[in-house]
Formats: C-alpha cells, sequence, structure tokens
C-alpha cells in the first residue's frame, strides 16, 4: 500500500517551473530515496509534502488524506515529521528540553495550556525523552546547552526529535552533506536501525550516492522538476538516461 | 512545597521576606540624618516598587520566555487603571472589585490587540504593539473624554452613586474597611518606620504574582514559551502551534499589568492617560532587561532599581551636593558640582542611560548576571582557600 501519493503536482516560481507533473508513490515500511541534480527541485517538492509550499495544482495524499491546505503542524500530528537540510533544533534550550518538546506535542496535541505542574513532574514525558536520549546515544550529553553540539550530534538530536513522535513517515533532506565518511557511515547505520526497530517509512533525499544505494529500496530521480524515472537500485545503476542526467559524474566521487 | 524544587522556594522565600520587611530594609538611616534623603521606605514609594514590579514581573513571561519584545505594554496598565477607578466611582471603594475588573478588561484588551499584533513578529510586532499603545492613548486624551475625562484624568467624586457601599463607608479606597492610606508609624531611638496597609496589600499581590510566575516558568507551558523563543520552525514542523502559545503569554502579561494599573489606583484613586504613554511602556522594557530578561528575579531588581532612582537620585540637588562637599575647599567644590551636577536630580535619566547602556554592554543577563558572577567570584575564593565545594551553580 502507498502511504504518499503524489498526483500532477506543478509548482512555479515566477518563470521558473520548479516542479512540472510530479508524480510519486512511497509504498508503506519502505525506504525511497529522491536523488537529483542541483536545482532539481527535491526540497521543493518536500516543502509541498509539509505544508511549507503550497503546489499550484495537482494533490498530495498522506495515507488516504489530503495534506493540501493544512498547516504544518497540522500535517505534523497526521504523522510527518521532517529534518531539514541544515539542523533545525531549539539552539538555546539543553538537550534533554530538546527531546521533552516533542514528547509533550505528542501527548499534549498542538496546544496545551498546561501552566499548572512542572516540567519535571510529568513522569511519562520525561521517561520517554530519557529513553530516546539512551537510544540516540545522547544521554551523556543531556544538560548540554544543545547549539553548542557538533554537527553530527545536532543532526542526530534532530532524527530523535523526529522519531520520538513516532511518525509514520519519515522525511530526511540531505541528512549527511557536509559531513565526514565516519559521520556518514554512522548516519547510515543509525538509519538502519530505525528501519529495522520500527514500523516506518522512511523518504530521503541525498547526493550521496554510497548512502543512497546502502539504505533505499526504491528511487527516484527527479531532473529540472520532473520525474525522470522510478526503479529499483540495481535498475538505476545501470539506467543509461541517468548516467546521463545525474549518475556519471557523483559514481566517481564516490 | 507549593510544588516547588529547593531553589524556587528558596528565592520566593527571600522575596517574601525582603517585601514583608521591606519598611524597615529600605530605611536604613536615622529620620534626621543627612542622608534621610535615601530612605526609601515611605509608603508611596514601596508601593510603587512592588507595583511595577508586578508590570515587569507579567512583561517578563511575554518578553524573556518568547522574546516577543512588546512596546506597548502601558496601554494595559492604563486600561487597568481607568477600569479600577470606574468600579470605585460606581461599585464600592472595596479595592477587591477594582482589581478584579482591572485584571479582566486588560486580559480583554490584550487578547484584541495581542491576536492582531501576534500576526507579525520581530520588528513589526514590535511597531504594532508600539501603535496601539499610542493610538489607546490619544484616544483617552480625546475621543473617549466621557470615559476617561481626558486632559484632567478619572477621579473619583462624593456624588458618584457606588451603589454598594452603605452611608457610613469610607470615602477612600479600602479593602473591607482599612484604608489603603491608613499606616502605622514605629519610631525607634531616631530611626522611623512606617507600615501601611496599602503596600501590604501590594506586596502581597506581588508575591502571588512572582510565584504564579515561577509556575509558569517552570512548567510544560513555560518550556513551549521558551522554545517559541528559540526555534519556530522547528516547533511547527513538530506538530505544535506557536500562535496560541504567544497569544497566551501575551494575554498573561496584559493581566499582569492591568493588574499593576490597578493598583496603581487603588492606592491613589485617580488614572490619567499619561500612564499610556509610550514612554511608560519603554519603562517596563528597561527595567525587565536591566534586570535580566528571562530570569525569574530579574524584572523585580529592575522594578526596584528603576523605580529608587526616579524617585531617590533625582532630589540630589545643587544644595545637597553643596552640603556633602562642603569640607573641600571652594574652587574644587565648585568644580567638582559642576561635573555631577547634570548627572543628579532632574538628569537622573543620564544617569539610569549609561547605566543601562553598561549593563547591556557587559552584562547581557542583566543586574541578576551580575549577581551570579559575584557569588561565583566568591565561591571559588572560599574554594581556593579551604572547601572544595566550590562548584555549586549559583542561585537564580
Ligand atoms: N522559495 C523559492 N522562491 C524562488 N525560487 C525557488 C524557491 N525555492 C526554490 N527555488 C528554485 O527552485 C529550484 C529548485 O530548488 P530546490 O531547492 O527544490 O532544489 P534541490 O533539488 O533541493 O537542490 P539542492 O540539491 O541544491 O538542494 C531552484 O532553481 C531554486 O532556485
Ligand atoms: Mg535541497
Amino acid at each position: 500500500m502507498n502511504i504518499l501519493e503524489v498526483k500532477n503536482v506543478n509548482k512555479r516560481f515566477g518563470g521558473l517551473q520548479a516542479l512540472g507533473n510530479v508524480n510519486l508513490n512511497v509504498a508503506e515500511n519502505t525506504v525511497h530515496a529522491i536523488i537529483g541534480p542541483n536545482g532539481a527541485g527535491k526540497s521543493t517538492l518536500l516543502n509541498c509534502l509539509v505544508g511549507k509550499l503550497i503546489p499550484d495544482t495537482g494533490s498530495v495524499m498522506f495515507d488516504g488524506r489530503s495534506v493540501l491546505g493544512r498547516k504544518p503542524y497540522e500535517i505534523n500530528q497526521m504523522g510527518i515529521s521532517r529534518v531539514f537540510q541544515t539542523p533545525e533544533i531549539f539552539g538555546d534550550l539543553s538537550v534533554q528540553e530538546n527531546m521533552l518538546i516533542p514528547c509533550f506535542a505528542k501527548r499534549d496535541g498542538a496546544f496545551a495550556l498546561n501552566g499548572y505542574g512542572s516540567v519535571g513532574s510529568q513522569r511519562d514525558v520525561i521517561d520517554k525523552a530519557e529513553e530516546m536520549l539512551v537510544e540516540m546515544k545522547l544521554a551523556d550529553k543531556r544538560h548540554m546547552h544543545a547549539a553548542s553540539m557538533s554537527r553530527g550530534d545536532k543532526r542526530r538530536l534532530e532524527i530523535a526529535m523526529c522519531l520520538a513522535q513516532d511518525p509514520r513517515l519519515l522525511l530526511l533532506d540531505e541528512p549527511t552533506a557536509g559531513m565526514a565518511r565516519a559521520d556518514t557511515n554512522n548516519t547510515i547505520d543509525l538509519l538502519k536501525q530505525i528501519k529495522e526497530e520500527r514500523d516506518i517509512t522512511i523518504a530521503i533525499i541525498e547526493h550521496d550516492m554510497h548512502v543512497v544505494f546502502s539504505l533505499a529500496e526504491r528511487i527516484t530521480v527527479l531532473a529540472q522538476g520532473t520525474p525522470l524515472v522510478e526503479d529499483t537500485p540495481d535498475n538505476i545503476k545501470g539506467h543509461p538516461k541517468v548516467r546521463e542526467a545525474y549518475l556519471g559524474e557523483s559514481q566517481d566521487a564516490a | 512545597m507549593l510544588g516547588l524544587n529547593k531553589k524556587d522556594l528558596g528565592v520566593l522565600l527571600l522575596v517574601a521576606l525582603l517585601a514583608m520587611a521591606a519598611p524597615i530594609l529600605l530605611n536604613p538611616f536615622p529620620a534626621d540624618s543627612g542622608m534621610a534623603q535615601f530612605n526609601a521606605g515611605y509608603p508611596d514609594l514601596m508601593q510603587r516598587f512592588v507595583i511595577f514590579g508586578i508590570f515587569a514581573i507579567g512583561y517578563n513571561i511575554l518578553f524573556g520566555l518568547t522574546g516577543y519584545l512588546s512596546f506597548g505594554h502601558a496601554a494595559f496598565l492604563g486600561v487597568g487603571s481607568y477600569s479600577a477607578v470606574w468600579m470605585m466611582k460606581l461599585l464600592s471603594m472595596n479595592v477587591i472589585p477594582a482589581i478584579l475588573l482591572s485584571v479582566i478588561v486588560a486580559g480583554l484588551f490584550s487578547v484584541v490587540i495581542g491576536y492582531v499584533s501576534l500576526r507579525r513578529s520581530g520588528i513589526y510586532f514590535s511597531i504594532l504593539t508600539l501603535a496601539f499603545a499610542q493610538m489607546s492613548f490619544n484616544l483617552a486624551y480625546s475621543v473617549l473624554t466621557p470615559i476617561t475625562n481626558g486632559e484632567t484624568g478619572l477621579q473619583i467624586s462624593l456624588s458618584d452613586p457606588r451603589i454598594l457601599d452603605g452611608a457610613n463607608a469610607p470615602s477612600y479606597p479600602n479593602l473591607f474597611g482599612a484604608q489603603m492610606n491608613s499606616a502605622a508609624t514605629i519610631d525607634v531611638g531616631s530611626w522611623s518606620f512606617t507600615f501601611s496597609v496599602g503596600y501590604y496589600l501590594c506586596a502581597l499581590l506581588m508575591l502571588v504574582a512572582f510565584y504564579i510566575s515561577i509556575r509558569i516558568f517552570r512548567s510544560p507551558f513555560g518550556l513551549m514559551l521558551r522554545a517559541v523563543k528559540s526555534n519556530q520552525q522547528r516547533m511547527n514542523y513538530t506538530g505544535l502551534n506557536t500562535k496560541p502559545y504567544t497569544l497566551a503569554a501575551f494575554v498573561i502579561s496584559g493581566m499582569y499589568a492591568g493588574l499593576a494599573g490597578g493598583l496603581l489606583a487603588a492606592m491613589d484613586p485617580l488614572a490619567g492617560a499619561e500612564r499610556m504613554q509610550w514612554t511608560a511602556s519603554g519603562e517596563v522594557v528597561l527595567m525587565t532587561i536591566l534586570g535580566g530578561a528571562g530570569t525569574l528575579l530579574g524584572p523585580v531588581l529592575g522594578a526596584g532599581f528603576i523605580k529608587y532612582f526616579e524617585n531617590i537620585f533625582s532630589k540630589i540637588n545643587d544644595n545637597v551636593l553643596h552640603g556633602w562637599f562642603s569640607f573641600m575647599p571652594d574652587g574644587i567644590e565648585d568644580f567638582i558640582i559642576t561635573i555631577i551636577h547634570p548627572f543628579v536630580g532632574k538628569g537622573w535619566h543620564l544617569t539610569l542611560g549609561l547605566l543601562f547602556m553598561l549593563v547591556v554592554i557587559f552584562l547581557p543577563g542583566g543586574l541578576v548576571e551580575g549577581g551570579q558572577r559575584i557569588g561565583r567570584l566568591f565561591r571559588r575564593k572560599k574554594a581556593d582557600t579551604n572547601t572544595p565545594d566550590g562548584t555549586k551553580t549559583p542561585a537564580e
């Protein structure tokens, strides 16, 4: 079954056709990669899924329900969590507090005037946050100022925050961009482990072919705002159109 | 106890102790000594300390936690004062209904202003709040004269209906008969201490306001407000609707301002439009930043500091200076006084401005940060000399 169905989505920025007739189906409990050269429209497509942008035409269905016209927080509450190209965390708060916020959002919804009891007295939320910190190997940093962590740790924290909400669909925008090889490999292992341990669908945008071929079960190639092909990793590797449009140089680099 | 952890309870008890003993602590100089003019322990000024403390505590819930810088909170102070005076004109000279109505009306008023202003953030939000407050100020001055009594200000008069008050009810604001201006003066040697009903009512309400603010700071709601300040984008993509959070913070701070305005009117039953002017809005911003935005104690310290300056520093005129420096040769005396002159008396704003600049540049965390640094310094010294226990975190 498809958890995400994108049909005939178009998006223009002035004279630029950023997305042209995009169709994309993501099957439940798979890892689906979206690749394509710079400016292909990958981030724009993601923005259309999470309510940051509204497509000019077309439909986006998540789990049988349309996401169009909904606010980002509503779409998140439907079960879509997003990790950004540059980590978006609460830099002024401690790592533990960062972890608590999605846990409260999951328990109390989009808004709760919960001004009476102290944070420390909400055992269920504290425990859930602690569990995630331990699982993501961030427990020893729990009192650290989030802004002062390394980029790799920030990314890990952001992924942990998204996972704490038990999303059904996790969207990752270039999670390894700017990472050293070792960190990239750690991220691959982490994502593999996440996929093994829970019922989750992952859609990942990535330039690093090593990451893509280690994780993806299906790959969509986007070029100039239009899907070129969609297939399994093995078929994509040998596809002449893809090699021409995108892979040739990247594979040498990887 | 009271749902607070040890540290917060300690802070609350300290503030309670200081507030209760203020009539004594603020009058350290004998009444007939030359320093008596620095005594701040008279009811009118102490009431201002705690009332503006309430104003700043509430403002800090909005600005300190969410980072939304409102330049229009004096509007709620003014609305609170007008409501309170009307209550005392129509219903009763008892301050309870007056204070209740001032909180409610200021709350409703801030729902409207907050709803519109919070459609924007950053500088546009600040400008919107400023525009609303100036609008209220001008309306109070002109169009709304039937309600506000324009330039003269709204006052009570003997012909007011006061439908709840009997024939023998006190004609001054009171709490079930105890008049706000009634006070007992106790002389100890050459010291003189004044304990007034009005001050203790204000101080008690300030403690309640402070307690509620601690609870908000430590609650999940307070955590969300800090998250708003830190990263709204992440909040939205974490399934949280930031709008009602910021609006709730705005309304709560508006109600605090209304309470402060109501108390001002309860202590001295009149209300004028100048209470809403932008300088008054700016003052609470200064208090909060000077004391330490986002800290529990900061706004209280800032309010006390600025009000002390306004009322005490402004009294130092050339005569006083001549008195102080009379031991010096005439030429030098005049020279020194010429230099100091612009900074004291009417020039107190200049000194305050300089202090404010120093604090913002060297102590971005305000007076609270200054206190913490001094505390740490002492601890380190102690740790160096004998005890190894030098690592405890300083109290907020
Ligand atoms: N908000 C916007 N306004 C105008 N043009 C935009 C906007 N967002 C993206 N674009 C343009 O749309 C095109 C697609 O951008 P997009 O960010 O989706 O590419 P991408 O595939 O994510 O590229 P990259 O690999 O560099 O991240 C680019 O030409 C970009 O300049
Ligand atoms: Mg991109």
